[in-house]
């Protein structure tokens, strides 16, 4: 009994990672869908180069840095790879995305998947195979219990949680609570919030909505690319791939919690983390993704419009 | 010679003298050497392709909504009847053609179910719907060992053959077109147009989204099953990168056009085949033509515009491509 909630624990600190990643992906596709209504399905590849910029970023910056603690190393290239992917989801919505603004939205969507492909491309010629992340820090795992088999012929269970977990979370959580911040206690939060509200009004009250927007993609995929750096540090196998990989998973988050509100996102990316990592647990590795797509369905058809998401007033 | 193609673009004659002198040549080549084994497989690919996009521009051009699971439909028709003729009834080519028809209506059914669960939402949901549907076919065959689960489907018969093809896509672009043209078809048009005031209009919404989604996904089975008898089938093949290029395809030749579906196909397929010295820069290229486009020219090369072949004869008068006839007073 006792084995088996161990066992369990294990898996909730597991899921706790994988899901705060998820969520700092998730909530990069929520603010562009809560200000835009687009779907902006280069995020998860925006996610893939914040692993690859971390890798590269790591090779330059560390042999230069000996003499600094490694924990402000690694903040120093976290804030280089959120502000390099954050220009760069600004520069693909300023160049790709904005002049499409009055077409269809299709044509939106379309330009969308064509970036994600175009970037996936251009990293798989770059680095045709995949590449491994050098550790930023000595990581060590601290045990926090430990059980006897209780058959008494096994080894004992541990409970376990390593510092790198303990740091991904960590960085997650303060992340989302500045994030959370900004949007409730800030004016560009406000104009945020406003343009999601009614963005045919806004511009009238003289807010400035390019700029709102282009903020809103510099936060949204500066997220992703931390995202991307603190799943590649907790993978440290990396490949163009994993853009869509991980990248559509963290979409059904966002659906899951309600595309469009930031905390339904949040939710959506712990949800889909535990229901993962569960998934696992009960059922063979090979059925995760059957089950995660299968509960996004669920969840549609009962909360159309997910868990914290409200349904747009239709207007005639 | 200016004079002569003026007139034929508009006569009603090419397109079934088209249409004979493909079968002709078709069935020749099963016989006589005219195309080699690789221009054989290139012309299937694009036959193939041109079903998948004319079907795919039904939910996506004529009615305008938004599915990405297209993919998905290929590949329950290719599983399904790769089944058919590799388990059920093997050994029987007479029967390639029934085993097409059952990859289709099974792609059918799934398309009907996922059809009534889209009205539970509306708008960009129907990508997020077929997105998961994607991933949930592709993530089954890979669970279920009798259909040899991440590996593959072994041992399935080459069947397609240039003929079967071409006799699909005429089946195809026939279906498609009636079907565009009749009360149903305007119906969704009416629905991509405004979906809340066709239903005032006592457009019947449901039933028009159920029969465009059912007819798209049958003849998205259809090309799986088609594309099942020419290649080797593994679920990592019909994923999301397979829906894009199909996508790619119906954005590049033009939504809501037939002639503009036929017209990118061939040339998707074509450039597909001739990058393909290029390695991974190929799909750089592609994905930047595609930007490209849609940012130049958002609605496809032919895109709302249609090849006047297609059009029913009252619709020519009504573009003034042919003239009425003088009234005789």
């Amino acid at each position: 009994m006792l084995h088996d909630l161990l066992y369990l624990a294990q898996q909730t600190i597991n899921a706790l990672q994988q899901g705060s990643i998820y969520a700092l992906i998730a909530l990069g596709y929520s603010m562009v869908y809560g200000v835009l209504t687009m779907i902006n399905f280069a995020h998860g590849d925006l996610f893939m180069l914040g692993a690859f910029a971390c890798m590269l970023l790591a090779g330059v910056v560390t042999p230069l840095l000996t003499a600094v603690p490694p924990i402000l190393v690694f903040i120093l290239i976290l804030l280089m790879v959120m502000a390099v992917i954050g220009f760069l989801g600004a520069f693909i919505e300023r160049v790709a995305y904005r002049p499409l603004r009055g077409a269809p939205r299709v044509s939106a969507i379309i330009t969308a998947l064509g970036c994600g492909l175009l970037i996936e491309s251009l990293t798989l010629v770059i680095f045709p195979y995949s590449q491994s992340i050098p550790p930023l820090l000595a990581n060590r795992t601290f045990e926090l219990m430990k059980v006897a088999d209780p058959a008494g012929a096994g080894a004992p269970l541990t409970l376990t949680i390593t510092a790198l977990q303990i740091l991904i979370i960590r960085v997650a959580i303060v992340l989302m609570v500045a994030l959370d911040f900004l949007i409730r206690k800030t004016r560009y939060g406000m104009a945020m919030r406003a343009i999601s509200f009614d963005a045919r009004t806004v511009p009238l009250m003289g807010i400035p909505v390019d700029r709102i927007i282009s903020m809103t993609f510099l936060i949204g995929a500066g997220l992703g690319g931390a995202a991307g750096m603190l799943y590649g540090l907790a993978y440290p196998v990396i490949a163009p791939s994993m853009g869509i990989l991980v990248g559509w998973k963290a979409f059904i988050a966002a659906v899951v919690g309600g595309i469009g509100s930031i905390r339904g996102a949040v939710l959506g990316g712990f949800i889909l983390g535990a229901v993962e990592v569960l998934a696992v647990v009960f059922f063979e590795s090979t059925y995760r993704d059957l089950i995660s797509y299968s509960l996004l369905l669920v969840i549609l058809i009962f909360k159309p419009y997910g868990l914290l998401g409200s349904a747009p007033n239709q207007k005639v | 010679m200016k004079a002569f193609l003026a007139s034929a673009a508009r006569a009603r004659w090419p397109l079934p003298a088209l249409i004979a002198l493909g079968f002709a040549i078709a069935i020749l080549s099963q016989y006589q050497p005219i195309f080699s084994g690789y221009a054989q497989i290139v012309l299937i690919t694009i036959g193939i392709n041109i079903i998948l996009c004319a079907s795919l521009n039904l939910v996506n051009g004529y009615m305008g909504e938004f599915s990405v699971g297209h993919a998905g439909f290929m590949s329950l028709g290719a599983y399904t009847s790769a089944v058919f003729t590799t388990k059920w009834l093997p050994d029987l080519p007479a029967l390639f053609p029934v085993a097409v028809v059952f990859g289709g209506a099974i792609a059918a059914l799934i398309g009907f179910l996922l059809a009534l669960l889209s009205f539970k939402t509306r708008g960009d949901y129907l990508a997020i719907i077929t997105l998961a549907f994607l991933m949930i076919v592709k993530s089954t065959w890979e669970n279920i060992p009798y259909v040899g689960g991440p590996a593959g489907l072994l041992g399935v018969d080459k069947m397609t053959t240039l003929p079967w093809t071409l006799f699909w896509v005429v089946i195809t672009i026939l279906v498609i077109r009636n079907l565009i043209y009749s009360k149903f078809g305007r119906a969704i048009i009416a629905i991509r147009e405004d979906e809340i005031a066709a239903n005032a209009m006592g457009v019947r919404v449901r039933e028009a989204k159920i029969l465009a989604f059912v007819v798209s996904s049958f003849f998205g089975g259809v090309a799986g099953a088609l594309y099942a008898h020419l290649n080797f089938i593994n679920p990592k093949y019909f994923d999301i990168v397979k829906s894009t290029e199909i996508l790619v395809m119906v954005y590049l030749g033009g939504i809501s056009s037939l002639g503009g579906s036929i017209l990118g196909a061939i040339i998707f397929t074509f450039l597909l085949n001739a990058l393909e010295p290029l390695g991974y820069w190929r799909m750089v290229i592609l994905s930047a033509l595609l930007i490209a486009l849609m940012l130049f020219r958002p609605r496809g090369i032919m895109g709302l515009r249609e090849l006047p072949w297609f059009l029913p004869r009252r619709e020519l008068f009504a573009k003034g491509v042919v003239p009425l006839a003088p009234k005789k007073t």
